[in-house]
């Protein structure tokens, strides 16, 4: 009850409007699908192409906490999506198929939990060598995990022998809904993680391993968690690839696949977990309906993979060319965004919540006249400001008059 | 006679056949301010690198307050007790200024809080958060830094990184601070400057300091005692006075007269 | 014995255009320190220059010499436009953004080409008999020619001027630079040379698969990185180890019942090699300062 107060408290003061507004925006989201769902109005088309987004944008945010946050280029997502997919997918259809027939959501939730585990343990593996192993180096050993993990699928004649393994045929709608709920599980956990004194160690690795290192922060222990949590999350969005696609085949899950999320990845931003779930949703979509309208036929079908690597390169240049540096300063994206998310902020808080400058203190001490005494209280008063977050330039209310 | 922080018995290490420093003997007493200078390539990071368990040492130990430390990983000897800035500053700079300093305090117990009090976003967790960033603001504070809490690492001017590094590894609480040429790229005014905090430091967060530093002046200006090396060896240590005089330690700075002639 | 013999000599040719692809890999990684993803890609782009010319030409040398011309511009091209702007920026973006031109250009040769594979048959070629061995000919050319450009690639390296200049920029690029090297025309020199090994090893696919289609790039890149790792990456004689190494190793997977795992054991290699012995069979350790 006590959380709840002061769940309802901080959402009061604005802190956690500011935060959770993706939640809140997934929930009406969710709240407005089940309704549609419910009543039967969304054909199967458009319940499919979202299912897609869904558990895309799962596999999205869940490779965007190994390369935006971590900072090690994993190119062996597919592979973990293949894991569960076929092994999520074998289960369901051959190991308990009378379960899956008597209650396909228990089955689901099952298998999720078995592929995501699966998936989890060759993410331990896989982050073996990521304790030795940098950039363009694992990029390339977990390239090859990925072939590895095909072949050997596409070898045994348990999963198809590199047929179509045929999965439950569920209810597109249902099968919508349980991708929105397993996102916003994922979300979550992601998102509290990222957002916690461990999200902060697995950046400080990301940005100066030797510093973070220094800082007693343990890098075998993240790096591996990292990797654990990514595989696993991206074995249960295998499982849903797998059933909302009625049969998954090795040819699926080449790294072709992996580069595809990670170009969501990047062109949603690094380090941007709703950056990613953007990016990841638009290109899906896109992927879907630019060839109808632009009426792409024949060889002209390759031109949104075209576009999205130009955009690629693009992007990467734009972000990160040193010579791009005043530019990038004069024409600052960040900062726009920053500014409209400040504006959409006071439009829920209602001007409840404002950075409180500490007028006692002279924040601007002389570096030459360092206090002798360190004033513990006199210090700013916990206002919980996420320092990460907009703070506006100019307070809202005159600065005068203060106690 | 007070107690003595760090102390090294022989240590050295050899990459190969090449001996980066051998016989190293240093005894820092509590609250001493203690000087580690010698010329390019004597093997002063590389004691440090030693110290922090960067390197593992070949020979010899290193004790903390009494404590054998030889052997330990890097993030296990933070957690003892000992912590450093770069000779190369090394901040984390795609993270805020608080942040970076918030890394520092994540491995002070009283901050504790496991992965699944983070994901469950249970009460212990927002009173350490809200614990963390007052703790973080204070130390902001004492460095002047605590107005660009917000902003990227890497926006700061060159000096308040340094300071930031400072800082930095103060929030990890040490017995031991190691400075690795704090004053490099400095003018003599940010020198004077940050000879005042060194010894703001000292004082008031009751710690024991080891700098390297070429800066004759800053070394003069403060340490009480400071050790030479050369060659990877051990070439003189008292205090600051009679060892700048020594003849041995000019020879080895200024090169051999008699064999220049 | 005679089919171990057929085999080894079969892998050898491999391994040749292995080592080819290789050693644009390995002299981009030292000078450029950058895993060229697009490399693969270079060699398709050959091998479409080809297909076109031939189709129109029909003079199988001159084709190959124009592929050759067609890749070096490319791969200056690709090195000046994508590549350049990133230079002293972090390596993820560098290797992001060679991802993203190797689906680039896959992309781009998939709306122009198509996906059905071209077929494009150069040269015909027998069969001789050498002691008693049924060896083909273009395993010989190969296996030759391939033998011949890595000679003339090590000359060139240690012994003019340009080359000397190269190990410079790879061991110490800001001191190369300060000793009046031009550290940008060495790179473009570097991806030029790269590129025309690629289209080298592009004809001689060619030879062996007579088929060309917008993903067969890929793969050859991967392995010929493979091979590049195996030697030693940055080491060119290492280049020339591994690619023959791998290309005997996959001509005996391929003859035995293991065939459908050949990509399995190679890759596997590659990983074991990293996790081992991340330097390789000829590397040089490099220890990251403090």
């Amino acid at each position: 009850m006590a959380y709840l107060k002061d769940y309802f408290k901080s959402v009061k003061n604005g802190y956690k409007v500011k935060n959770h507004i993706v939640y809140y925006v997934l929930g009406s989201v969710f709240a407005i699908l089940l309704v549609l769902v419910m009543t039967d109005s969304l054909d199967r088309i458009t319940s499919s192409l979202l299912g897609r987004i869904g558990y895309t944008m799962i596999a999205a945010i869940s490779l965007s906490l190994v390369v935006g946050f971590l900072g090690e280029l994993s190119l062996g997502h597919a592979a973990f999506m293949a894991l569960g997919a076929f092994i999520g997918g074998y289960m369901q259809q051959y190991t308990f198929a009378s379960l899956t027939s008597a209650s396909p959501l228990l089955s689901i939730i099952i298998a999720m939990l078995i592929g995501g585990t699966v998936a989890a343990i060759f993410g331990f593996i896989v982050g073996l060598p990521a304790l030795r192993l940098k950039g363009d180096y694992l990029a390339i050993v977990t390239l090859a995990f990925c072939e590895i993990v095909k072949v050997i699928f596409q070898n045994s004649k348990k999963f198809g022998n590199g047929n179509v393994l045929e999965t439950y045929k569920y209810d597109r709608g249902h099968l919508l809904l349980i991708c929105l709920i397993v996102l916003f599980i994922a979300l979550a956990v992601i998102m509290n993680l990222i957002k916690s004194k461990h999200g902060r160690a697995i950046m400080a690795i990301r940005d100066n391993e030797i510093a973070a290192r220094a800082m007693g922060v343990n890098v075998t222990y993240y790096k591996l968690m990292v990797f654990v949590l990514s595989s696993f999350f991206a074995g249960i969005a295998g499982v849903l690839f797998a059933n909302a696609s009625g049969g998954v085949k090795c040819d699926n899950f080449s790294y072709d696949y992996s580069i595809d999320i990670l170009v969501m990845v990047v062109l949603g931003g690094m380090g941007s977990i709703k950056g990613s779930m953007i990016a990841a949703a638009l290109i899906t979509y896109l992927d879907t309906k630019l060839p109808i309208w632009l009426n792409l036929e024949g060889n002209w079908v390759a031109l949104p993979q075209m576009l999205y690597a130009l955009i690629l390169i693009l992007i990467v240049i734009y972000t990160n060319a040193p010579k791009l540096k005043g530019i990038r300063e004069k024409y600052n994206i960040h900062n726009g965004m920053v500014k409209v998310k400040g504006w959409i902020f006071r439009l829920f808080a209602r001007g409840k919540y404002q950075h409180k400058p500490d007028a006692e203190h002279d924040y601007r001490a002389d570096w030459s006249k360092v206090p002798t005494k360190i004033e513990m209280d006199a210090i700013l008063s916990t206002d919980f400001t996420p320092d990460n977050t907009y703070v506006p330039d100019k307070p809202d209310k005159p600065k005068g008059g203060k106690n | 006679m007070s107690e003595i922080v760090l102390e090294t018995e022989n240590l050295g290490i050899s990459f190969g056949g090449l001996k980066a420093a051998q016989h190293v003997n240093i005894q820092i007493k509590k609250n001493q301010l203690y000087g580690l200078i010698g010329p390019n390539g004597a093997g002063k990071t590389t004691i440090f690198n030693l110290l922090t368990g960067v390197y593992q040492p070949t020979e010899g130990t290193f004790r903390l307050c009494g404590e054998e430390l030889t052997g330990l990983s890097q993030a296990q000897i933070n957690k003892k007790g000992i912590a450093r800035t770069f000779q190369n500053i090394r901040l984390f700079n795609n993270m805020s200024v608080m942040k970076n300093v918030m890394v520092g305090l994540a491995n002070r117990p009283e901050f504790k809080c496991n992965f699944l009090q983070s994901i469950f976003r249970t009460k212990r967790f927002y009173d350490v958060e809200a614990a963390m960033r007052k703790k973080a603001i204070e130390l902001l504070e004492v460095f002047g830094l605590a107005e660009e809490r917000a902003q990227l690492a890497s926006n700061l001017p060159y000096g308040k990184q340094r300071k930031l590094e400072i800082a930095r590894a103060l929030a990890t609480d040490p017995k031991l601070l190691l400075l690795d040429e704090p004053a490099a790229g400095m003018n003599p005014q940010e020198t004077e400057e940050l000879m005042n905090t060194i010894r703001f430091v000292r004082d008031n967060f009751d710690m024991t300091i080891l700098l390297i530093e070429h800066d004759m002046k800053l070394v003069a200006g403060i340490c009480e005692e400071i050790t030479v090396l050369n060659f990877g060896q051990q070439l003189a240590h008292g205090n600051v006075k009679e060892v700048l005089n020594d003849p041995e330690v000019i020879k080895a700075y200024l090169g051999d007269e008699e064999a220049d002639s | 014995m005679l089919g171990f013999i057929t085999t080894f000599i079969d892998g050898l040719s491999l391994g040749g255009v292995y080592a080819l692809i290789a050693l644009g890999y390995t002299m981009v990684y030292g000078i450029a320190k950058m895993l060229n993803f697009a490399h693969g890609d270079i060699i398709m782009v050959g091998c479409y220059t080809i297909a076109v010319f031939f189709a129109s030409i029909g003079l199988p040398l001159v084709t190959i010499l124009i592929a050759i011309i067609v890749c070096v511009i490319f791969g200056i091209c690709v090195e000046r436009l994508a590549y350049r702007p990133l230079r002293g920026a972090s390596p993820l973006a560098v290797l992001i953004t060679a991802i993203g031109v190797s689906y680039l250009l896959q992309s781009l040769a998939q709306i122009i080409f198509g996906v059905t594979p071209r077929n494009v048959v150069l040269f015909k070629l027998g069969t001789v008999n050498v002691l008693g061995l049924k060896l083909k000919v273009d395993t010989l050319i190969t296996l030759f020619v391939a033998a011949a450009i890595m000679i003339g690639l090590t000359l060139f390296v240690n012994k003019t001027k340009t080359g000397r200049a190269m190990l410079a920029v790879s061991e110490d690029r800001g001191a190369a630079q300060l000793m009046g090297i031009s550290v940008n025309a060495i790179i473009a020199i570097t991806f030029a040379i790269g590129s025309a090994l690629a289209a080298v090893a592009g004809s001689f696919t060619i030879m062996t698969t007579f088929e060309v289609k917008n993903t067969m790039g890929a793969l050859p890149g991967i392995k010929a990185f493979t091979a590049a790792v195996i030697g030693g990456i940055g080491s060119i004689p290492g280049a020339m180890l591994g690619g023959l190494l791998l290309g005997v190793i996959e001509m005996f997977c391929n003859s035995s019942d293991l065939a459908s795992y050949t990509i399995a054991i190679e890759f596997s290699l590659l990983i074991l090699i990293l996790l081992v012995k991340p330097t390789g069979l000829l590397g040089k350790k490099r220890r990251e300062k403090v």
